[in-house]
């Protein structure tokens, strides 16, 4: 496919990573991500050695820095919140820059916006080297029922044409002369959701009708299915390998 | 709402994780016995549609927007195992595809997100419904109110997780306070628009609204006849049980309240945080440092969850049984 948001999301290359099956990516990335988030935050190096992993492996999967850096702007928000932490955290207090904040949040601060950064930037890689089709390929070989994927694989597919819809919608109403600024002026926007819903579900149903005539029994058809060697389930492992043993150590070290 | 990776700690995350793959795990059983493959394409738009609907930003107050997160109006739309699957499925293609949200936190994002709202809003639509009349107006009437009420059990699950898997040290009380405060005010915004929602369904295509098949055509004729004042009164008794029972626990920390205000996107600019102050800024109860006490809501409100999901998935499976919707 490649339409709509998956576009935007996927970089077109040919690196190593790209050529990886997905079930093995989706796999390391989950496991790499686990040992993250257990690390003990007080082990800075090893957020550092994580750092690097994934400066290496943005440059292995070629999807490059500038790449990297516009999605995680996705995280944002929420670094936002984790820098308000330590005004608000108790505990004991200490002197930063002649402000008074509290330890402990100052720990949780720097725990969220350490772990946050490297499982986004993790699955921003996932993403950016897999596409979609292929990212539901693998999650089947995983084990999550089709009925999940086949549903999230038609979600994918019409989100695209359903958000240019409600575009639509918006700039019919703007042209009209409508800007809510009360909730009590919502009627119009709640009366386009349910406009929506149903323009949808009639959707839903003509595409199964036209699937069914050209032969649908319930399930895709699989076009590449391809079962990882040995070498590439190893390959894989490589980068949950260095997180796990990072993990590990840092968790005795402390 | 989308915590990332490490917003909890690692046991919460897999606790959580466990209890979302086993009750989606159920609900996928339940609905692969009743719909047939026609359902995956339609099921499919309907994620599309969820997914698209939390971009609908509405209006709250002085031109600051909110946007929908939908776990109620799917349930109600499309029946409460339908529509916890469709908005898990939002959430995870929002991690997976989109790194909105963690992959190692997808297990109480699912939970908070999808499961708690899904069931928890369709339990409360069904209590909801004992109390109004039988028409179109009354199912409008119990969405809104169900759908108000999902966002703050949400809330709560939030806080309860947090009381368990807590990374900084900020107290139970003053996470369940603001979460729920601040869920409280977004959550009259996604019960407003889920009840016009639904009553635009209802009004062209009433057979697509699966929470009010037990309505013949007659009675969803009905529809103007009670809903503004029942809900207006309903409404001002949640408020008032709301006032009384969690001003009780009310911190006097607009920090705290800023705080879940960004987190949850609710505000997204400076102004918002002035908003958000002001009407919290008075709160005089001092916070609760008592241990026993903020275990005591975290306990109560759990009970009220569980019971809720538990009634939901009940109601749910119990429906199925005779071919004609039993009426409730």
């Amino acid at each position: 496919m490649g339409t709509g948001h998956a576009h935007a999301l996927y970089v077109h290359e040919h690196s190593p990573i790209h050529h990886l099956p997905p079930q093995v990516k989706i796999a390391g990335a989950v496991a790499f991500i686990f040992s993250v988030a257990i690390t003990p935050r007080e082990a800075m190096w090893a957020f550092a050695i994580y750092a690097v992993a994934i400066a290496a492996l943005v440059r292995i999967s070629k999807v490059g820095f500038g790449f990297l850096l516009t999605r995680l702007i996705g995280v944002l928000p929420f670094i936002a919140f984790a820098f308000l932490i330590p005004f608000i955290a108790s505990g004991e207090q200490v002197d930063v820059l002649g402000i008074s904040v509290s330890r402990d949040g100052l720990w949780a601060s720097w725990n969220i916006i350490a772990k946050a950064t490297i499982g986004a930037s993790t699955s921003i890689v996932l993403a950016g080297t897999t596409e979609v089709p292929d990212l539901l390929a693998g999650m089947n070989r995983l084990r999550v029922p089709t009925l999940f994927t086949s549903i999230a694989g038609f979600m994918i597919r019409y989100l695209g044409l359903i958000v240019d819809e409600i575009g639509r919608m918006r700039t019919a109403m703007t042209s009209r002369g409508y800007d809510p600024r009360w909730l009590w002026q919502a009627k119009p926007i709640a009366a386009s959701a349910g406009a929506m819903f149903i323009r949808s579900y009639e959707r839903g149903e003509r595409v199964h009708d036209a699937m069914v005539a050209r032969g649908y029994q319930g399930e895709m058809p699989e076009l590449r299915r391809r079962d990882p060697s040995v070498q590439e389930w190893l390959t894989a492992a490589a980068l949950p390998a260095l997180g796990i043993t990072v993990m590990v150590i840092a968790m005795v070290a402390t | 709402m989308h915590a990332p990776d490490g917003f909890l700690n690692a046991g919460t995350a897999v606790a959580t994780g466990a209890v979302s793959v086993g009750t989606i795990g159920v609900a996928l059983r339940q609905t692969r016995e009743v719909l047939k493959e026609k359902q995956i394409p339609l099921a499919g738009i309907a994620a599309a549609f969820i997914f698209a609907a939390q971009m609908f930003n509405f209006p709250v107050a002085a031109g600051t927007t909110g946007h929908l997160l939908g776990g109620a109006l799917a349930a109600i739309l499309l029946g409460p195992h339908m529509g916890s699957i469709v908005v898990t499925i939002v959430v995870v293609v929002q991690a997976l595809v989109f790194a909105d949200g963690g992959l190692s936190a997808l297990g109480y994002n699912v939970l908070n997100m999808a499961i708690v709202p899904a069931y928890g809003g369709y339990a409360l639509y069904r209590l909801f419904r004992r109390v109004v009349p039988k028409t179109g107006g009354g199912v409008v009437t119990a969405t809104g109110l169900a759908a108000l009420g999902s966002v703050v059990l949400s809330a709560m699950a939030f806080s309860i997780q947090w009381l368990f898997g807590a990374t900084a040290p900020v107290s139970f009380a003053e996470v369940f306070t603001a979460m729920v405060g601040v869920h409280f005010l977004i959550g009259i915004g996604e019960g407003v628009i889920s009840a016009m929602a639904v009553g635009a369904v209802l009004a062209s295509r009433a057979d697509l609204v699966y929470g009010a098949s037990d309505l013949d055509r007659a009675q969803l004729a009905d529809s103007r006849k009670v809903p503004i004042r029942t809900f207006a009164i309903v409404g001002l008794l949640a408020a008032l049980f709301f006032g009384a029972v969690v001003s009780q626990f009310a911190v006097d920390n607009p920090d705290g309240l800023e705080r879940v205000a960004i987190d949850t996107g609710f505000v997204e600019s400076e102004e918002d945080h002035a908003l958000g102050n002001s009407i919290f800024a008075d709160y005089a109860t001092e916070g609760l440092e008592n241990e026993s006490l903020s275990l005591a809501i975290a306990g109560i409100s759990g009970t009220l969850i569980t019971l809720a999901v538990g009634w939901g998935i009940f109601a749910a499976v119990r429906e199925r049984k005779p071919k004609q919707p039993a009426s409730v």
